[in-house]
């Protein structure tokens, strides 16, 4: 591509971006949001805090974790793109891998 | 030894609740009785963003308390200086009405553990606490109080009882206390001791703040109760008359609901405070 | 008997180590059980907390398997830092490392866009600029650099992060289909939301931040990626408010 193209390109891309970004925000009404998440009242995005409490909840083992068949992943099967091998995303426990 | 001029509590003799986002749009709606609100340090030390904007916020409204968790005071490892020009910075710019923290420790070789962690009360642990209690208020540049931990076992080693232990710092410091009582009665019932004992030992006149909570009950090896300060539940009835013996030797003060797992929906956390409310209301005048 | 606070801490985090001898109860006896309500309070925090940073990650594999990896995790990776709110930053390569999990590749890309979005919700206010910075000739256009905003982050993955990530989140998302995706995560306001970005786009965005101008970076981009949309891109960054100032090198004349 020649200079000239190329500018021509990036110059009409930026333009075509401005006015639909100008589009948008006069669609939005601009509303001093910091109240109420969009993502509901919990509003998870935020992550974990600190805590000062204690627990009752008893802990997990901890060091030993065998994987068990639960979760959406089990719904997603998915090829790896990049190496072309079809592995399926399924939850089927690997014996294989489990620590001794 | 702190000045006088540093001495600046300012939270009202008045119910408080700890502050969740999830009330925040029914506070600035119905907050009665609740007259300010309390936070945790840690979580208002991001560089901007909603927390720190309802903070903003609702501090043009309220006194706020800001509670440190993660100082961890009671450390053998000299206090993280980021950590120290975060609070400086949070308390700079807030100016809040109350800071405080625990006698605990949270951090270790650099590891933050999340919970706040017991210390033996020896002449040792007292010189290191009052020495980290120094460097926080000389940085932070204000008085801190510092709260009475929740405690489920004892060191052999303890040769100072919690009270004359938490009196000493107070006067070698010039540190406030934060008095919990639900911590009082957990440790009391925990360790066969009279929370009443330990009130009467306590220097009441150091006092800036109350914490109430919820706690869950559970049993040790040898079926001894075993409480823990869960912060999940209302505040039993041994509490609320633990905390009517308080003030009636104390006099009005600041009284804070702490709720922080299974947070319940705002009027179950105001009927708590209103519960705070009527304990201040019948200290004789 | 003493405890040492490193004592402490080792027996805290490993459940196999005996109980330090110098605590006890009111009798004396050994603190047992005692011991563990600190156990439990850290582990159990800390295992609630990686749920809360990895809510998309959890509901992948499944709140008993997020336990299970937690309860490793806290123990290899504890906190280094009181903030709570930045756990987990090794999260994405300690997933890389559990052959249980290596027929899941796309677990490890997914806590990263997990990661970005949670910096984004605690990143710097900023204010963007108006789109109507950029209407300046073209000439200018290329040798205009910008600056992006704290919260804005473009991820490329080799696998269909958006449309996972959508898939966990949103009801009735389409089930993802193969493919590798870019993704631009900004902040308009107060709420973080990931865009899923034209082919190239994360790679365009990178140079940007880089402070290569328009020019160049479209230039490097293209060569890599011919099929790379400017326009979609930008326009994205600029509804998600993610550009914050327009800078154009003047010309030596």
């Amino acid at each position: 591509m020649s200079n000239t193209a190329k500018t021509l390109v990036i110059a009409s891309a930026v333009a075509a971006a401005v006015s639909g970004a100008a589009t948008t925000a006069t669609a939005q009404a601009k509303e001093k949001c910091y109240g109420v998440s969009l993502a509901g009242q919990n509003d998870c995005a935020a992550g974990p805090g600190t805590t000062c409490a204690g627990t009752s909840t008893v802990d997990y083992q901890g060091n030993a974790w065998t994987l068990v068949d639960a979760g959406t992943c089990a719904d997603i099967e998915l090829p790896k793109t990049a190496d072309g091998a079809d592995r399926k995303g399924s939850l089927e426990p690997l014996e294989r891998d489990l620590p001794a | 030894m702190l000045d006088n001029a540093l001495r600046s509590n300012r939270l009202p003799a008045a119910p408080g609740v700890g502050y969740k986002p999830q009330h925040f749009s029914q506070i600035l709606e119905h907050a009665k009785p609740v007259e300010w609100l309390e936070i945790h340090a840690e979580n208002y030390m991001g560089d901007g963003g909603r927390p720190l904007a309802q903070l903003r916020h609702l501090s043009e409204q309220f006194p706020i308390s800001v509670h440190g968790v993660g100082l961890s005071i009671g450390g053998e490892t000299p206090l993280d200086p980021d950590h120290l020009a975060r609070l400086k910075h949070l308390v700079g710019w807030l100016n809040p009405a109350s800071f405080s923290e625990h006698l605990a420790w949270s951090t270790h070789d650099s590891h933050f553990l999340n919970d706040l962690l017991p210390l033996p009360y020896t002449d040792a642990t007292l010189t290191r606490v009052c020495d980290h209690i120094d460097q926080v208020q000389g940085v932070v540049g204000r008085q801190m109080l510092l709260e009475n931990p929740s405690s489920y076992l004892a060191f052999e080693e303890s040769t100072w009882s919690e009270p004359d232990f938490l009196r000493e710092i107070t006067r070698r410091t010039g540190c406030g206390l934060l008095l919990d009582v639900n911590n009082v009665f957990v440790s009391a019932t925990n360790l066969d001791f009279s929370p009443q004992g330990y009130i009467d030992a306590y220097p009441l006149d150091k006092v800036g703040e109350i914490h109430l909570g919820g706690h869950d009950e559970d049993e040790d090896d040898h079926g001894h109760p075993l409480l823990i300060d869960s912060h999940g539940r209302e505040v039993v009835d041994p509490v609320w008359a633990l905390l009517d013996y308080v003030l009636d030797k104390s006099g009005p003060k600041p009284v804070l609901i702490e709720w922080d797992t299974d947070v319940p929906d705002w009027p179950i956390l105001r009927a708590e405070a209103e519960r705070a409310k009527s304990a201040l209301d019948k200290i004789p005048a | 008997m003493n405890v040492s606070q490193t004592t402490f801490h080792d027996a805290l985090l490993d459940a196999n180590k005996s109980i330090p001898g110098g605590l006890v109860d009111a009798q004396a006896n050994a603190a047992g059980r005692r011991f563990s309500v600190y156990r439990n309070n850290v582990a159990v925090s800390l295992t609630e907390a990686m749920h809360q940073a990895f809510p998309v990650i959890a509901k992948l594999l499944g709140s008993q398997n997020m336990d299970g990896l937690a309860g490793i995790f806290l123990r290899q990776h504890p906190p280094t830092s009181p903030l709570m709110m930045f756990y987990g930053d090794e999260f994405p390569a300690f997933l890389e490392g559990m052959e249980q999990l290596s027929h899941l590749g796309y677990l490890p890309d997914v806590a990263r866009l997990e990661l970005a979005l949670r910096r984004a919700y605690h990143a710097a206010d900023c204010q963007p600029i108006d789109p109507e910075a950029l209407s300046v000739p073209p000439e200018d256009l290329m040798r205009a650099k910008l600056t992006l905003a704290p919260a804005a982050t473009a991820l490329r993955s080799e696998w269909p992060v958006h449309a996972i990530w959508l898939f966990n989140t949103e009801d009735g998302a389409p089930k993802p289909e193969a493919g590798a995706q870019d993704v631009l995560i900004t902040r308009p306001e107060y709420d973080p939301a990931p865009q899923l970005l034209p082919q190239g786009g994360a790679a365009w965005i990178a140079r940007v931040q880089n402070g290569q101008n328009i020019g160049e970076a479209f230039e490097a981009t293209m060569a890599e990626t011919p099929e790379f949309d400017l326009g979609t891109t930008l326009a994205l960054l600029l509804q998600g408010g993610a550009i914050t100032s327009v800078t154009i090198e003047r010309l030596d004349t």
